[in-house]
């Protein structure tokens, strides 16, 4: 399967973000932070798999701002149902990128289960996803992702990718009380 | 007019929910709370219900509502409390957040108190909050629920879940 460099990725999508609300998982949101520092970063959803509902509440919450959420295949799976409750709420404002490596990089790298023949994409549309979008090339993604990010929500986006560039796992940082406070202090004071 | 001391009053919870600033309520449905609790609920313009399809994605989503302000509740079952305690033990009270929880005991036998229930689902509850020192309230009858205002309010302002554990099933 054709991949891109996660981090050349992100790049690319970081482009297109400006105060928009981020909530990214892992191994993605490791390189988010570095990539494109903000304070409307989360990147401390507790639990694996919990990233899509974070970005649920914060979408519903602050309808005037795009949530965009870095998820991850593993992440997900963990979390299907996830899916269907946005389909069902249906936020104009939620873009869920599916960082799909077909991994749990986090834990060894084993793969996730049925990561030949998922549909991700598929499962989306079928909950109620407003489009839904796939990218395993960079040029591609370059070319498009603005188009993808002013679509009306919500939109699912399979984002194939591999491990770049190694980045700073900083676990103390992304389950820390000072990161979750700039969160909840940015959104307070916009 | 309250009803009978011996009843639980789902028209007073929900009073209460409302008092304490409640705009969201997060659920999965729960025998235990459909008829009192829940379809008034789903039913009452002055609350916006949010149907999730597992109660952990519930935990994640009020408490990204916390984060924009907006004060929610999740209301569930005992089960899916049980199956939810990683998320709750790690977004709520490892991230010290408040999180309002309402949890009915299916099964639980009447006229008995939680933790003397034959039934571990039904037993294990409250000594689990109180082991993840999440604060907790037993409502059993209707005068129970005077509680829940100044707790939700207390639960936002300093920062901490709080659990109000439903001891019988609210009375339509």
């Amino acid at each position: 399967m054709k991949r891109m460099k996660r981090d050349a990725a992100l790049r690319i999508v970081a482009e297109h973000i400006h105060d928009n609300l981020v909530v990214a998982a892992y191994q993605a949101a490791f390189e988010w932070i570095v990539i494109r520092p903000s304070n409307y970063n989360l990147i401390a959803t507790g639990a694996m798999g919990l990233a899509s509902s974070h970005g649920l509440g914060l979408a519903i919450g602050r309808p005037d701002r795009k949530v965009i959420v870095f998820d991850g295949d593993g992440s997900l799976l963990m979390n299907l149902g996830s899916l269907v409750t946005v389909g069902e709420v249906a936020p104009k404002n939620f873009y869920h990128f599916v960082c799909n490596n077909g991994v749990y990089e986090a834990n060894g790298s084993h793969p996730t289960p049925g990561s030949d023949n998922i549909d991700f994409s598929g499962l989306a549309a079928s909950a109620g996803y407003a489009s839904t979008d796939m990218f395993d090339d960079i040029n591609d993604l370059s070319s498009r992702v603005a188009d993808v990010l002013s679509r009306r929500g919500p939109v699912f986006v399979d984002f194939r990718v591999e491990s770049g560039k190694a980045y700073p796992q900083d676990y103390g940082y992304m389950h820390g009380s000072d990161h979750r406070d700039t969160f909840k202090a940015a959104l307070k004071a916009s | 007019m309250r009803a009978a001391d011996n009843t639980l009053s789902g028209v007073a919870i929900i009073s209460a929910i409302k008092a304490a600033g409640i705009e969201y309520i997060v659920s999965v449905p729960d025998i235990v709370t459909s008829d009192g609790l829940l379809w008034p609920i789903v039913h009452d313009p002055d609350l916006q219900h949010i149907r999730v399809c597992k109660e952990d994605e519930g935990v994640s989503i009020c408490v990204a509502l916390g984060y924009c302000g907006k004060r929610a509740l999740l209301l569930i079952q005992n089960t899916g409390f049980l199956d939810s305690i990683n998320a709750i033990r790690a977004i709520a009270v490892e991230y010290s957040n408040p999180l309002c929880m309402m949890v009915g005991l299916q099964g639980k036998e009447a006229d008995v108190l939680p933790t003397q229930s034959n039934k571990v689902s039904v037993r294990i509850v409250g000594p689990i909050l109180d082991l993840m020192s999440i604060e907790n309230h037993l409502l059993q009858t209707t005068s129970n629920t005077d509680v829940i205002t100044p707790a939700v309010d207390a639960a936002y302002h300093e920062d901490h879940p709080v659990c109000f554990v439903l001891g019988q099933s609210p009375s339509e």
